[in-house]
C-alpha cells in the first residue's frame, strides 16, 4: 500500500561496496568491446597499427650499422637481407651522433657541456621537486653562472664578477626599498646589476684576473651547435621567461599607467611578430645599431630574443591564471595587511601559477621546439647540422633516420616536461582538496 | 534569522563601552564613478561598542565597512582608524590593516594553504611573529573557535561555517582592535548560522569592538548597543536595539524592519 506509515526500528549497519568483478576479460570488454560501434572501432584501429607497425619495423630492424656512405649502407642491406628490401642506415647516426649532439665544440671537452648539464639537472631538482631538502637551492643559485663558465670557458672570475652583479642587486632592493618604497626597489635591483654587467663586470674580471689567474681554455661560440645549442637556448629561455612573464603580467594589471602601457605594449608587439623575425633582428640588425667593434655573442643574442619571446607569451598565459582567481583573494590579503608583493608572492602567485600550469608547460613545449628556427639564421642546431649531412655526398639523399633521430631527441625532452606538468597538476591537486 | 528563545544569557561584565574613540568618520562621500554610493556617513564608534549596520540590498553597507579599512577608496570627508587617518599613504593603509580584521560573506580563506598556514601567515609575514609563537596563537584562536583538530587540513575540506569560523580565528591571530563582518552568516545553511553567531558572541564578551553587517535580527538584539539603518548610501536611523525595534522612527525604517522579520 502506498500510503502505509512506516517507523524503522533498527538502524542499518555500514556495509562493504560489492566486489566488483575484475579480471582482463571484464577490462577488454568494457573497454575496448562494449558496444558494436566499439568493437568495430577496436579493430580497425588494430589494423592500422598493424599495418603501421608491418612496414615501420623491418625498415628500423633490416639496418646497416657499419656503412660509411648511402651506397654502401644500401649493398650492405641487400646482401644480409636480400635484394630490394629497404632499410634504415643507422650508418649516419653512429657516424655523427657526436656532432648532431655537440656540434663544432672540441671534443676533447666534452666533459665540460656534460658536466654543465648534469649541474643543470641537479639544479633544477630541487626546484622541480619540493620534496627535496630547500638548502639545496642555495647551491641551485650558482648553477646559473657557473654553467656558462663550464660552457664558453675563459676567466672564473667573469661568472663571479657577474654573480656579483645579482648580490648588488639585491643590495639595491634592500637599500631602495624601506626609503623609496617597493616600486622604486624593484626597479633599482634591476637597473644596478645591468649597469655592473655593462661598465664593471668587464674591468672587474681583468683586475681579478692579472691579480690571480684563473681560467679553462676557452671556446667560441662558432663551435657551439647541435643539441647542446638547442638544450642552452632553450633551458635559458624557459627559466627565464617565467619570472619575466610574472612581472609582465603584473605589469599588465598595475594601476600605474607607464607601466601598464610599456607592458601592454611590449607583449602585444613581441606576440604580433614572428619568432623568426625578432632572429633575424638579432643575427643582422644589431650589428648595425651596436657601436663597430662590439663583439655582442650571436648565441646571448639569440637567447634574449628567445627569452623575450617566451616571455611575451608566458605574460598572457599567467594573466590567465590570475583572471581566473577570485577577488576576494585579494581582498582578504589586503585585509590582514600584506603589502602587494607579499600577497602577490605568498596569496595570489601560488594559485595563478598553479591554475596555469598547462598552459605555463605548453608555451615551455613551445618555445624549446621553436629554438630549432635557429638553424634559419645559421646556426648549426641539429636541424641546421642535418642539412649539413645532408649536403656531404656520402650521405646525400639521406632523410628519415636523420630528421627521426632528431625528432626522438626533441622527443626525449618534451615529453618529460609533459609528464611533470601531469605529475605537478595531480600532486597539488590532491594537495588542496 | 537565528531564534532568540534558545539563546544562551550573555555574560556583559567585559562589555563596557569606553570613552577612547576607535573609528571617526566624518562628512565622508564616496562614489563609484559617477554613482554617489555613500553620502554624508558621520559616525563615530568607541571602543568596546558592537554595532550593528543593517539595510535593503545596494544601501552600501558593505561599502561603508570596507571604507574603514580602505578595501575602497573614499572621495572626500575623512576616516580616522585608531588614531591614524587613512589617506593614500600605503603605510598608513597597511598599519591600519594590520589593526582592523575583516571577515566576509565568502570565507575568503587561502585554499592552498593549510587551516594553521591561513592563520600564522599574516603574523608570520606582516607583525613578524615568530613561527613557533605565530602557531602557538593561532592554535589558541582555534581552540577558541572550536576547530583546533582541523588545523592541518585544507580549506576546501571544511564545512562552511567551519571555514568562517576558521575566517574568524584568522583575523584574530593578528591580534585586531576592532573586527568588521560583512554578512558573516548570509552564505551559510541555517544550522551552520548559529555556531559562527556563537563565536561572534563570544568575541563580543571579551569586549572587541565590532561592526556588523547582519540581518541576524536576533543577533543585533542581543550583542548589539547600536543599530544602524541604512538606505541609499545614508545613514538614516540609529538607536538602542529595544528602541529601533520596538520603537522606529523612520518609515523606510518601519518598512524594512515588517519586511525582514515577517510581520
Ligand atoms: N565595484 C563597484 N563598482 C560599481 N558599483 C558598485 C561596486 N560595488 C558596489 N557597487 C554598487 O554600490 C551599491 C552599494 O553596494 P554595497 O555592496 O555596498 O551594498 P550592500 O548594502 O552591501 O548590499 P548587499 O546587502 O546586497 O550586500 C550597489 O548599488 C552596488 O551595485
Ligand atoms: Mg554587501
Amino acid at each position: 500500500m502506498p500510503g502505509q506509515p512506516f517507523v524503522r526500528s533498527h538502524m542499518l549497519p555500514e556495509r562493504a561496496p560489492p566486489a566488483t568483478a575484475a579480471g582482463p576479460l571484464l577490462w577488454l570488454r568494457e573497454n575496448l568491446f562494449s558496444s558494436w560501434f566499439n568493437a568495430i572501432l577496436t579493430l580497425l584501429s588494430l589494423g592500422f597499427v598493424w599495418y603501421v607497425l608491418a612496414h615501420a619495423l623491418p625498415w628500423i630492424v633490416q639496418s646497416s650499422w657499419t656503412a660509411n656512405s648511402l651506397t654502401e649502407c644500401r649493398q650492405q642491406i641487400a646482401a644480409s637481407h636480400g635484394p630490394g628490401t629497404s632499410g634504415a642506415c643507422w650508418a649516419v647516426i653512429r657516424e655523427r651522433y657526436l656532432q648532431l649532439i655537440f656540434g663544432f665544440y672540441p671534443s676533447r671537452l666534452y666533459w665540460r657541456p656534460i658536466l654543465a648539464f648534469g649541474l643543470t639537472l641537479a639544479a633544477l631538482a630541487p626546484i622541480l621537486f619540493p620534496a627535496l631538502p630547500r638548502r639545496l637551492l642555495w647551491l641551485s643559485s650558482t648553477v646559473p653562472f657557473l654553467v656558462p663558465w663550464l660552457l664558453w670557458g675563459g676567466s672564473l672570475w667573469l661568472p663571479v664578477s657577474i654573480a656579483l652583479g645579482a648580490v648588488l642587486g639585491y643590495a639595491a632592493l634592500r637599500l631602495v626599498t624601506p626609503l623609496a618604497g617597493s616600486l622604486a626597489g624593484v626597479i633599482a635591483a634591476g637597473l644596478v646589476p645591468v649597469l655592473w654587467w655593462l661598465f664593471g663586470a668587464g674591468p672587474a674580471t681583468g683586475l681579478l684576473q692579472s691579480a690571480l689567474p684563473l681560467a679553462i681554455d676557452s671556446v667560441q661560440s662558432r663551435a657551439f651547435g647541435g643539441f647542446m645549442l638547442s638544450i642552452t637556448i632553450g633551458i635559458v629561455a624557459i627559466t627565464c621567461s617565467l619570472p619575466i612573464g610574472i612581472l609582465l603580467a603584473l605589469g599588465r594589471q598595475s594601476d600605474l599607467f607607464i607601466v601598464k602601457t610599456l607592458c601592454v605594449g611590449f607583449i602585444e608587439f613581441i606576440r604580433g611578430v614572428p619568432l623568426i623575425t625578432l632572429l633575424f633582428v638579432a643575427s643582422l640588425l644589431l650589428n648595425y645599431f651596436l657601436p663597430p667593434g662590439t663583439s655582442f655573442d650571436i648565441i646571448l643574442r639569440v637567447i634574449i630574443m628567445v627569452t623575450l619571446f617566451a616571455a611575451a607569451y608566458m605574460a598572457e598565459v599567467i594573466r590567465g591564471g590570475l583572471a581566473a582567481l577570485p577577488r576576494g583573494q585579494y581582498e582578504a590579503a589586503a585585509a590582514l595587511g600584506l603589502d602587494y608583493w607579499k600577497a602577490q608572492r605568498l596569496i595570489i602567485m601560488p594559485q595563478a601559477l598553479k591554475i596555469s600550469i598547462p598552459g605555463i608547460v605548453s608555451t615551455f613545449i613551445g618555445v624549446f621546439k621553436d629554438t630549432t628556427l635557429v638553424s634559419i639564421i645559421g646556426l648549426l642546431d641539429p636541424l641546421g647540422f642535418s642539412n649539413a649531412i645532408r649536403a656531404d655526398t656520402a650521405w646525400n639523399g639521406i632523410v628519415w633516420e636523420l630528421y627521426g633521430f632528431i625528432a626522438a631527441l626533441f622527443f626525449v625532452f618534451c615529453f618529460a616536461m609533459s609528464r611533470y606538468s601531469m605529475y605537478l597538476e595531480r600532486k597539488l591537486a590532491t594537495e588542496h582538496r | 534569522m537565528s531564534d532568540p528563545s534558545n539563546a544562551r544569557d550573555i555574560d556583559r561584565s567585559r562589555m563596557a563601552v569606553r570613552d577612547e574613540v576607535a573609528i571617526r568618520i566624518a562628512g565622508m562621500n564616496k562614489w563609484y564613478g559617477s554613482f554617489h554610493v555613500l553620502r554624508d556617513i558621520d559616525l563615530t564608534v568607541h571602543v568596546g561598542e558592537r554595532i550593528v549596520v543593517c539595510g535593503p540590498s545596494g544601501s552600501g553597507k558593505s561599502t561603508l565597512i570596507r571604507c574603514i579599512n580602505r578595501l575602497e577608496e573614499h572621495q572626500s570627508g575623512s576616516i580616522v582608524v585608531d588614531g591614524i587617518e587613512l589617506s593614500s599613504d600605503l603605510k598608513n593603509i597597511d598599519k591600519v590593516r594590520s589593526e582592523v580584521g575583516m571577515v566576509f560573506q565568502h570565507f575568503n580563506l587561502f585554499p592552498h594553504l593549510t587551516i594553521l598556514e591561513n592563520c600564522t601567515l599574516a603574523p608570520i609575514w606582516v607583525r613578524k611573529v615568530p613561527r613557533r609563537e605565530a602557531v602557538e596563537t593561532a592554535m589558541h584562536f582555534l581552540e577558541k573557535v572550536r576547530i583546533p583538530e582541523q588545523a592541518l587540513k585544507y580549506p576546501g575540506q571544511l564545512s562552511g561555517g567551519q571555514q568562517q569560523r576558521v575566517a574568524i580565528a584568522r583575523a584574530l591571530c593578528m591580534r585586531p582592535r576592532i573586527m568588521l563582518f560583512d554578512e558573516p552568516t548570509s552564505a551559510l545553511d541555517p544550522e551552520m548560522i548559529k555556531e559562527v553567531l556563537d563565536t561572534m558572541i563570544a568575541l563580543a564578551e571579551e569586549g572587541m569592538t565590532m561592526l556588523v553587517v547582519t540581518h541576524e535580527m536576533g543577533f543585533a538584539r542581543q550583542v548589539a548597543n547600536r543599530v544602524i539603518f541604512m538606505d541609499q548610501g545614508q545613514i538614516v536611523e540609529q538607536n538602542a536595539p529595544e528602541a529601533f525595534f520596538g520603537n522606529p522612527q523612520s518609515d523606510r525604517t518601519k518598512l524594512f524592519l515588517s519586511q525582514i522579520l515577517g510581520n
